[in-house]
């Protein structure tokens, strides 16, 4: 019994991580309908950013700020600078563009930063609590997971600015009609997404060392829990990361054949899409003729 | 003598042919001299671009059964890898475990492929744009971890390492170019059964199921076995890749059917251009020379030549090569040929 | 005979003389050399997963632009023509038939990858082209009767697991054992040879086995079910990253293991910091050379030479990653076999002075470990040195061991 409930939390702090990304994926998708390929490594990207501050001797929080603020402008620039030419063109295009943004910001990270694993202290210590079942440090990621959840609903439901980026990507046309700019929205979204993807990637570096490949993996992760959510839906984003952690962990613990942890946690995934095609609390487009 | 001439000559010109000859017969000309050459060029090229060129070939099959999927049936697969390894592996355990000459494994491979494709298209239908890619990229990375398991089978990590092929004595070349006439026989058997399927009825239904899905099934078109013909064909052509990569290249290990293999033949097929034949050639030559290029222009980033080289493709041609010169390319023809009806609406 | 023809016979005969003379002077060149220049050829995964290991390849051309600038070899400058393999076999076939077909290398040095070298074995051994100092610990390059142009450089990784099963064995008899590998070919050779280092022993002393992908995020969930398997012994066969997490993840909860790590894990600088380096005391590993960023030692002459050639040659790279610790040995072991061929630079001579070296001490080895290979022995290096780490440094302890395959 003990070894299930320290692997539920287990499951917990590494579905946290998923969580966090697949916020920024749900992010882009709800403003621009991509699904943003590069997201992973622009996080990574932001978090040898914060790494090379903090190295410098600016503190954490500091770093952290500094982090976030040049990630939602270069997240802004990216869209104006590299997605806009490919906006009107088939989605296959953006896609590529986006796989190709992907190998441009892990070859120059591992370029500039080289590949040895780096070490980032966590602002939050690394205390064991609950009798060993978690630590602290994971706590932390928990929590921020979840304030910057409830921030991006608030931002989606209460704000002008929101309602008008929900408008710009259900309705570009329309949206213009009514006086909102479009373009400008689009921007916003992706800075955002990438202000996002660098809070998720600062925070999560300590927990699994800061090297370029660190958000390879955690991607897939985090695409799969932002489907099995809903990808338009932000806390549908968050419980499926938080479900992909559990059920990894669960699955490599109690599966005989644990070389196959990876298959077969993907294939219940999966399973529970068939039966809900659009995510737990994703809601379905009704397209007409 | 010249007046008429001329009047002759406009006059075939109004009825559709040059010369004496109608434009069809024109394009089988065209065809055969390409196919001449073709066949020519390996024995004026050292063995070794022989060998490269017989790689661009195959992941030109490979590439090509992406099309079929993506371009004409609008389906984005990121797992077409698995199903590369599946046929690359097909023909290794038929050759390594049950003695198969090299050359009969082809069509169990196509076979295989092709079941497994439907098997994995029915639950598919299921699911729209980034939920289909998600399956289809669960497919790529189980994959690895598969071939590592049934190790009694695949050799697990160790891979498998197979006799290199003999060519017949008779014919009385080496290896290298015996290989690359036979792939190319096997793309131009892929290209002319690719061609027969989209060009007609069964591509009309296909490219009316990707524009208007909910018209197409109200006309009475059998959505689900369209889809599902459409993945399984698709899987059988990239199969068939797969099985002719492990003999050109006589080994095979999970390492070499990644993730990076499945985005690979993605992108190949985005920058020749989706819904057509000859992208699918140049999605294998990008594939094929382009990571090479990067690694010779920075040997510090290479992944960040080849990022750059996608980006640049997608911005001047975002329909893909083909895709984009072929209109152009159709729209100056029919200033001299009678228009005909164009496949690509989208 | 007349005149005429005494002399142009002598002249004849002269030239004769002279030319071979000239011949046996110039030496007999092999495929990419001249008078001037040797070419090899090498892989590396600049790209893809295994980037990481890149470092070896830069720094082994930083090695040879060394030997260059300081006269080259036997007057000779090093053409060291290094290509991306991305670690994938297919890949690898083709670079490796570029270098040999169009580039005209004298021999492939030190390729990395145990998937990418088993591709080109047949190919290069077909060939008569040497597979020289592959860059793997597989057991399997050490056989010289099937493959007598491939040759190995570091211990394998079964003679290193095969050295903890037998420490273990004689240590502790009751252990019961975990182990955490690498879902590939490099944590699997751990496993086979702890098994062969616990004899009959070892169905029941290893009780439980948990395998990871590169692409998982962490291997906490591993060591948490490995944990409840009640074990009192842990194998860790990992690379770097998830070594550290593991290394962290024992501790945090409290499970206090004889912990043993592979070597290629074992830097104090880009492993046990990052952890923690109080929660790696204990752990036990075996090395067979220096660490650099171990404390112990940054007054050893060799170290002080690398340091400075690091700093010189190769500033952009870490001076935490031990990679450019390896690339550098292998490379002065591959000058020091070319030196010996002399004016022979023939791929026959170069296999043959790699395989006569006695007692060679590379650069950064440990004290004791020397380099040896002979006809029927493929393997440079075959010995290594357990030691434990205190928290800031590893002690060395026992006698150097030598581990021979099999035995």
């Amino acid at each position: 019994m003990h070894q299930f409930s320290q692997q539920i939390f287990s499951g917990f702090a590494a579905g946290a991580i998923y969580a966090s990304l697949a916020l920024a994926l749900v992010m882009i998708y709800r403003a621009t309908e991509l699904v943003n390929f590069a997201q992973g490594e622009m996080a990574m990207f932001s978090a040898y950013i914060a790494w090379s501050l903090v190295n410098g001797g600016v503190s954490f929080w500091a770093a952290f700020v500094i982090t976030l603020v040049v990630s939602f402008l270069g997240g802004m620039a990216i869209e104006r600078v590299i997605i806009r030419p490919v906006e009107n063109a088939p989605v296959l295009a953006a896609v590529v563009v986006t796989i190709g943004l992907a190998l441009i910001f892990n070859s120059l990270a591992g370029w500039i930063y080289s590949y040895t694993v780096q070490d980032f202290q966590s602002p939050f210590p690394d205390r064991p609590v609950l009798g060993a079942l978690i630590t602290t440090r994971d706590l932390g990621v928990i929590g921020v997971t979840l304030v910057m959840l409830f921030l991006l609903f608030a931002f989606f439901r209460f704000t002008a600015t929101g309602l008008a980026m929900r408008a710009a990507a259900q309705n570009p046309a329309s949206a213009r009609l009514c006086g909102i700019p479009v373009g400008r929205m689009l921007a916003i979204g992706w800075g955002l997404a990438a202000a996002i993807g660098a809070a998720a990637g600062v925070m999560v570096a300590p927990v699994l060392f800061l090297d370029p490949n660190m958000m390879g993996g955690v991607l897939v992760y985090a695409f799969a829990g932002a489907l099995l959510g809903g990808i338009t839906s932000p806390v549908g984003a968050v419980i499926g990361g938080l479900i992909v952690g559990v059920t990894e962990n669960l699955v490599g613990t109690y599966l005989i054949a644990s070389q196959l942890k990876l298959t077969v946690a993907f294939a219940l995934i999966i399973l529970v899409l068939v039966f809900k095609p659009h995510g737990l609390f994703g809601t379905a487009i009704v397209r007409r003729v | 003598m010249n007046e008429s001439a001329t009047a002759v000559a406009a006059d075939e010109h109004a009825a559709g042919r040059y010369a004496g000859l109608s434009v069809g017969a024109w394009r089988w000309i065209g065809a055969l001299v390409l196919i001449a050459f073709a066949v020519m060029l390996p024995f004026g090229l050292s063995k070794y671009h022989v060998f490269e060129l017989t790689l661009v070939m195959i992941y030109a099959i490979a590439v090509l059964g992406l099309n079929i999927l993506t371009g004409y049936n609008g389906q984005i697969s990121l797992g077409h890898g698995a199903f590369f390894a599946a046929g690359a592996y097909t023909a290794a355990i038929l050759m390594h475990h049950y003695g198969v000459p090299y050359w009969a494994t082809v069509p169990p491979a196509a076979l295989i492929c092709f079941v497994l494709g439907v098997l994995f298209g029915l639950p598919a239908l299921r699911f729209e744009g980034p939920y289909l890619a998600l399956v289809t990229l669960a497919m790529a990375l189980a994959t690895p971890q598969l071939l590592k398991y049934f190790d009694n089978w695949t050799g697990g990590q160790q891979g498998i390492n197979l006799v290199k092929p003999l060519p017949p004595a008779s014919l009385g070349i080496d290896r290298d170019r015996w290989l690359y006439l036979l792939v190319l026989a096997v793309l131009l058997l892929a290209i002319r059964i690719a061609a027969n399927l989209l060009h007609g009825r069964t591509g009309r239904a296909l490219v009316a199921i990707r524009d208007q899905p909910i018209a197409a099934a109200a006309m009475g078109i059998h959505t689900a076995r369209y889809k599902t013909l459409a993945f399984g064909t698709s899987t059988a052509f990239t199969g068939v890749a797969g099985a002719l990569a492990a003999i050109v290249v006589g080994y095979v290990s999970p390492e070499g059917y990644s993730l990076f293999l499945s985005i690979s033949f993605l992108v190949g097929s985005a920058v020749g251009g989706i819904a057509t034949i000859g992208g699918a050639i140049v999605g294998g030559l990008f594939i094929q020379f382009v990571p090479n290029l990067a690694n010779d222009i920075s040997d510090a980033a290479p992944g960040a030549i080849y990022g750059l080289a996608m980006l640049l493709f997608m911005y001047a041609m975002p329909r893909g090569v083909v895709g984009s010169l072929g209109p152009w390319i159709a729209r100056s023809m029919r200033l001299i040929q009678p228009s005909r009806p164009d496949i690509q609406s989208k | 005979m007349t005149m005429k023809q005494i002399i142009v016979r002598g002249l004849a005969t002269a030239s004769l003389v002279l030319t071979s003379g000239l011949a046996l002077a110039a030496g007999q060149y092999g495929p990419g050399v001249s008078d001037t220049e040797i070419k090899i050829g090498n892989t590396m995964p600049y790209s893809g997963p295994a980037s990481a290991y890149g470092a070896i390849g830069k720094a082994e051309t930083a090695y040879f632009n060394m030997i260059n600038e300081q006269g080259g070899i036997n007057g000779r400058k090093i053409n060291f023509i290094t290509r991306d393999d991305g670690y994938s076999p297919p890949k690898t076939v083709e670079v490796v038939r570029k270098l040999v077909e169009e580039d005209q290398v004298l021999f492939i040095f030190n390729p990395l990858g145990t998937p990418p070298n088993t591709a080109i074995q047949g190919y290069l051994n077909d060939n008569k082209v040497p597979q020289l100092f592959v860059a793997t610990g597989a057991d399997k390059w050490n056989d010289p009767k099937h493959f007598p142009w491939t040759m190995g450089y570091q211990p394998s990784y079964r003679i290193e697991a095969r050295i903890y099963g037998r420490y273990i064995l004689k240590n502790l008899p009751n252990a019961k054992i975990a182990v955490l590998y690498q879902n590939d070919d490099f944590g699997k050779d751990y496993l086979i040879g702890l098994r062969e280092g616990l004899g009959d022993k070892a169905d029941k002393m290893i009780i439980a086995t948990q395998t990871y992908e590169t692409t998982d995020p962490t291997v906490d969930s591993q060591i948490v079910s490995l944990q409840g398997s009640g074990a009192d012994v842990l194998l860790t066969a990992a690379i770097p990253k998830f070594a550290a997490q593991a290394i962290r993840k024992v501790y945090d909860i409290g499970w206090k293991p004889t912990h043993f790590m592979t070597n290629v894990s074992s830097s104090v600088g880009a492993v046990f910091r990052p952890a923690g380096p109080e929660k790696g005391i204990g752990i036990i590993s075996a090395a067979y050379g220096k660490d650099p960023t171990d404390p112990q030692w940054q007054d050893a002459p060799d170290f002080k030479e690398w340091l400075a050639w690091m700093k010189k040659y190769n500033p952009s790279a870490s001076v935490a990653d031990a990679n450019n610790v390896y690339g550098y040995g292998v490379a002065f072991l591959l000058v020091d076999v070319l030196k010996a061929c002399g004016n022979n630079l023939t791929r026959e001579n170069v296999m043959k002075q790699a395989a006569s070296l006695h007692g060679l001490v590379g650069p950064m080895s440990l004290p004791g470990i020397s380099i040896s290979t002979s006809a029927t022995d493929y393997a440079p290096f075959k010995q290594m040195q357990l030691e434990k780490f205190d928290g800031t440094t590893w002690q060395l302890f026992g006698e150097v061991i030598s581990g021979g395959s099999g035995s």
